[in-house]
C-alpha cells in the first residue's frame, strides 16, 4: 500500500550554505527552534552557576564559588554531627568504671558495637578480622590469656602495648635466646624441648624426658611456673595446655628455644601515639569488644 | 503550519469526545450501587478498624508497617520473610480474574474496578450539582457565566473532597489511623504523607472527573489482555439484532398493513445515552464496553413502556446467539458458567487458598535461624576442647515476651553456652527478632572435637508451651 509522505520540506526552495564539493551542496538547514533556546538556556545556566559553585579548575583547588559549597565540609559537618551525637555516651564510657560497663546493658552493647568497628580499624591487621590471630599472634578467642583476660587487663594491654618503645609503661618482659647465647646446650635444649611435649602428651622421645625436666626447672620454672603453668605477670605463656602461639611441634620449639620469642605490640592511647592512636573511650570500647569474645575472664 | 498544506499527512490524535451519561433506573443500576456502597466502605472504613493485640503491638486491624517490616490483618501477622502469603494472595487474585472473566466477561471492569467505582461516584456527584444529561450537555455547550461558574467550581471543590478521602484513606493503611489523621489536621504529619495525599488526590480528581472511558481504553493494560480469557461462552452484554432489526420509530395503534416489516428497536437512543463509555452497543462487541449493563436497565425499562418483552440488549454469550437466530431456546445461565476451563480456574484458586490457609494454621509463631560464625571456623581452648561460635536468631511472634531453651542434639558430648548468660535459657522480647550469640563446646578428645565435621541439629524450645524448632548446621572440629 502505497504512503504518502509524512513531511515534506515545508519550502521548496532550501538556501544552501554555499559550499560545494564536486557538485554536492550543503543545505542550511537551521537547527529547531527549541533546541537553540535550550542551548542559549545552558549557556546562560552555566556561566551562572560556575559563579556560585565550584567550577573553574586552578592550579591547587577550583574556584570556590560565591555559595562556598563543598561537598568534604558537607563530610565535615556530618562527622562533626554524629560526633555530637555520640559525645554523652562516649563521655561516659570514658568515665565509668571499667567494672561497670558490663553492668549496663546499652552501654555495654553500644561498647561492643563501636568496639567491634575500632577493632576491624585498628587490631585486625595483626589479630585477623575475626580475632583468630596468627602464628605469633595471639588468638583472642579462646580462654588463653599471655597478660590477663580480664577487661582491666585487656584494657592496659590495649593502652600501653607489649615490648615497645612508646609507652614507659609497656608490658616488657624477655626470653633468653638459650641456645644462640649458649646458655644451654644443644642436647639439653633438645631434652628440655622434649619435656615440654611431654606435658601437653606429645614427647617426641620419652627417653629423654627426666632429662628435660630437670633443664626446665633450672632455667624455665622462674617464669613459666614449676608447673608450665605460665606467668602472667611476665607474659609467659602456659606450656601444658593445648594451646601454641608460635607453634608446638619439635622445630618450632627448638626454635623458640635456641632463639628465644617475644612479639612487639604497639601503644594504642593517643598518648603515646598522637593522632595515630585510640582515645580513651575507643580503647574502652575494643577492651569491651575482646573481653565479649568468648574467652573473656 | 504545515497542516494548512493539502499533503499536509492526518493527525494522529483524535480528541476526547465529551460524554454525558444518562441517569437510568434498574435491577443493574441498583446492584452497581450496592456494590459501590460496599467497596467504598471497606475502603474508606477500614483503617479505622480497632484490633487489640496487647500493648507492644499497634491496635489497627489492618496495617503495613513498612517502618516496622509487619503486616496486620486482623489475627493475622505477616513479617517479612513470610512474604510468599501476600504472593500467594496474589496470585489467587489473578486466578480469580481469570475464572471471573472467563464465566462472566468483564464482570471486573463493569462492577468492581475502582476507575469505574469512582468513577460513578463523580458522575453521581456531577448530575447533583449540574444535573441530567440534557442540563449537562446545555451547560457544556454555553458560555462561561456565573451560573456555569458556580456549579463548575462547586462539582470541583466536591471531585477534590472526594479524591483527598480518597488519599487520605491509602494513607491510613501504613500507619495508625486516628494518630495520622491528628498529624494531618495540624500539619505535623510527615511530608511522604502529604506528598502520597496529594498525589492520589489529584489522580482520583483527573481519572476519576476527566479521563473516565480514556483510562479504560487507552491506559489500562487489562481490557487488552482479557480478550485471551474470553470465550464464546463467556458472558458479554449483547444487542439481539435478529430481534430488534429493522429499527424504527414507534408507532401507537395497529401497524398499517402494507408497512415495513419492523423490529422492536425504536432507535430510541436509550442506551446510547446512558452508556458512560459513550459508544453504542447495537454495533456489536467493542473494546470500550466495560459490560456495566447500564443498558439493559435502559433498555428494559423501554420495552416496558412499549410493551415488549425485556432483554433486547442483555447479558448474553456468542454461542447463544447461534441458538437463537435458530429459533432455539438460549442455553441457561449455570451451562455458560460450569464448564471445564472454569472449573479449572476454581479448582486452582481453591487449591492455592487451601494452601495458603492450612500454611497459615501449621506455621509456628516463633521460628530461627542458625548461622555458624566462620572466622574462624573453630577455636581452640587451653584444655584441648574445640569451640564453635553461632549466631541464632529467634523470632518471637507472640505479643509477650517468651523465654525459649537452647539444646544440640547429633552428637555426644557438646556443651551449649549462650553469650552472656549462666544458662541455656533466653528470653525473647514480644514480637521481636533476637540475636542469641550461641557457643558450642566439643571438651578434648569427644567425636565432635576430633572429627573435621559433625552434622548437628540445634533445638529451640518454648519454655512455656510445647512448640519447638530445630535448624540443621554444622560443628567443625580439628580435623586429624
Amino acid at each position: 500500500m502505497a504512503q504518502k509522505p509524512m513531511k515534506k520540506p515545508a519550502k521548496a526552495e532550501t538556501s544552501t550554505t554555499g559550499h560545494s564539493w564536486d557538485g554536492i551542496e550543503e543545505l542550511n538547514n537551521p537547527l529547531p527552534r527549541w533546541w537553540l533556546y535550550t542551548f542559549y538556556a545552558c549557556i546562560v545556566w552555566a556561566v551562572i552557576y560556575s559563579v556560585f559553585y565550584p567550577a573553574w579548575p586552578g592550579i591547587k583547588a577550583a574556584t570556590p564559588g560565591l555559595l562556598g559549597f563543598s561537598t568534604r565540609a558537607l563530610v565535615v559537618e556530618e562527622i562533626a554531627a554524629v560526633d555530637a551525637k555520640l559525645a554523652p555516651i562516649n563521655n561516659k564510657l570514658a568515665s565509668v568504671e571499667l567494672a561497670a560497663i558490663a553492668d549496663d546493658a546499652e552501654l555495654q552493647g553500644y561498647a561492643i558495637s563501636a568496639g567491634a568497628a575500632v577493632f576491624r580499624a585498628n587490631c585486625s591487621q595483626c589479630h585477623g578480622s575475626g580475632a583468630a590471630g596468627a602464628k605469633g599472634y595471639p588468638n583472642l578467642l579462646d580462654n588463653d590469656w599471655l597478660w590477663g583476660g580480664d577487661i582491666e587487663a585487656i584494657h592496659y594491654t590495649v593502652t600501653h602495648g607489649i615490648r615497645n618503645a612508646n609507652s614507659d609503661e609497656a608490658r616488657v618482659s624477655q626470653m633468653p635466646a638459650f641456645g644462640r647465647d649458649e646458655l644451654l646446650e644443644r642436647p639439653q635444649i633438645e631434652a628440655v624441648v622434649n619435656y615440654v611435649m611431654s606435658l601437653s602428651g606429645a614427647a617426641q622421645d620419652a627417653t629423654r624426658v627426666e632429662e628435660g625436666a630437670v633443664v626446665f626447672a633450672e632455667n624455665c620454672a622462674s617464669c613459666h611456673g614449676e608447673a608450665a603453668e605460665g606467668n602472667r605477670d611476665l607474659g609467659a605463656p602456659a606450656l601444658a595446655d593445648a594451646i601454641w602461639l608460635y607453634g608446638g611441634d619439635y622445630a618450632t620449639l627448638m626454635d623458640t628455644v635456641i632463639n628465644a620469642r617475644g612479639g612487639v605490640m604497639p601503644a594504642q592511647s593517643e598518648t603515646y601515639r598522637s593522632a595515630q592512636g585510640l582515645s580513651e573511650y575507643e580503647i574502652r570500647a575494643v577492651a569491651t569488644y575482646v573481653h565479649s569474645l568468648g574467652g573473656g575472664e | 503550519m504545515s497542516d494548512s498544506t493539502p499533503e499536509a499527512p492526518p493527525s494522529l490524535y483524535s480528541a476526547r469526545e465529551p460524554i454525558f451519561p444518562r441517569r437510568v433506573n434498574g435491577k443493574f443500576r441498583n446492584l452497581k450501587w450496592v456494590i459501590m456502597i460496599v467497596t467504598l466502605g471497606i475502603y474508606y472504613v477500614t483503617p479505622w478498624i480497632r484490633w487489640d493485640r496487647g500493648p507492644s503491638l499497634p491496635d489497627q486491624a489492618v496495617l503495613i508497617d513498612l517502618g516496622g517490616r509487619r503486616f496486620f490483618f486482623f489475627m493475622i501477622e505477616i513479617w517479612p520473610h513470610e512474604f510468599y502469603f501476600i504472593a500467594g494472595l496474589l496470585v489467587m487474585a489473578g486466578l480469580g480474574l481469570f475464572l471471573f472473566t472467563s464465566a462472566l466477561g468483564r464482570v471486573w471492569c463493569g462492577y468492581a474496578c475502582p476507575q469505574t467505582v469512582w468513577t460513578d461516584l463523580f458522575i453521581l456527584v456531577e448530575r447533583w450539582v449540574e444535573g441530567d444529561r440534557n442540563a449537562r450537555i446545555r451547560l457544556h455547550r454555553q458560555g462561561w457565566d456565573l451560573e456555569k461558574a458556580r456549579k463548575r467550581a462547586v462539582k470541583w471543590v466536591a471531585w477534590f473532597l472526594i479524591g483527598l478521602a480518597t488519599g487520605g484513606a491509602w494513607v491510613f493503611y501504613f500507619t495508625d489511623a486516628p494518630t495520622l489523621m491528628r498529624d494531618l489536621v495540624t500539619g505535623q504529619a510527615h511530608p511522604v504523607a502529604y506528598t502520597t495525599m496529594l498525589i492520589l488526590t489529584m489522580t482520583t480528581f483527573v481519572f476519576g472527573g476527566f479521563a473516565r472511558e480514556q483510562i479504560c481504553i487507552y491506559a489500562c493494560p487489562w481490557p487488552r489482555i482479557q480478550a485471551a480469557m474470553l470465550d464464546e461462552d463467556s458472558l458479554v452484554v449483547g444487542y439481539r439484532e435478529w430481534r430488534g432489526e429493522p429499527r424504527g420509530k414507534a408507532h401507537k395503534g395497529p401497524m398499517a398493513e402494507d408497512a415495513p416489516a419492523q423490529g422492536d428497536c425504536i432507535d430510541c437512543m436509550a442506551c446510547v445515552n446512558v452508556c458512560p463509555m459513550g459508544i453504542d452497543i447495537r454495533n456489536g462487541q467493542q473494546l470500550e464496553c466495560i459490560t456495566c449493563a447500564l443498558c439493559i436497565d435502559a433498555c428494559d425499562d423501554v420495552m416496558a413502556k412499549i410493551g415488549k418483552p425485556r432483554g433486547l440488549i442483555d447479558y448474553m454469550a456468542l454461542t447463544d446467539e447461534v441458538r437463537e437466530r435458530a429459533g432455539q431456546p438460549p442455553k441457561p445461565v449455570w451451562q455458560h458458567v460450569f464448564r471445564a476451563r472454569t472449573i479449572l480456574y476454581t479448582a486452582l484458586w481453591s487449591l492455592v487458598g487451601i494452601g495458603l490457609v492450612v500454611a497459615l494454621f501449621l506455621r509456628s509463631d516463633f521460628d530461627i535461624s542458625v548461622a555458624p560464625v566462620r572466622n574462624p571456623t573453630f577455636v581452640t581452648l587451653k584444655d584441648g576442647s574445640i569451640r564453635n561460635t553461632y549466631d541464632l536468631r529467634i523470632r518471637n511472634k507472640h505479643g509477650e515476651d517468651r523465654e525459649f531453651r537452647v539444646a544440640v542434639t547429633g552428637t555426644d558430648g557438646l556443651l551449649v553456652t549462650l553469650e552472656r548468660s549462666e544458662t541455656d535459657v533466653v528470653t525473647v522480647p514480644a514480637d521481636e527478632l533476637l540475636i542469641q550469640r550461641v557457643y558450642l563446646t566439643a571438651p578434648n578428645g569427644t567425636p565432635a572435637a576430633i572429627a573435621e565435621r559433625s552434622e548437628i541439629r540445634m533445638w529451640v524450645e518454648d519454655v512455656a508451651g510445647q512448640e519447638r524448632a530445630y535448624k540443621d548446621t554444622l560443628f567443625n572440629g580439628k580435623g586429624e
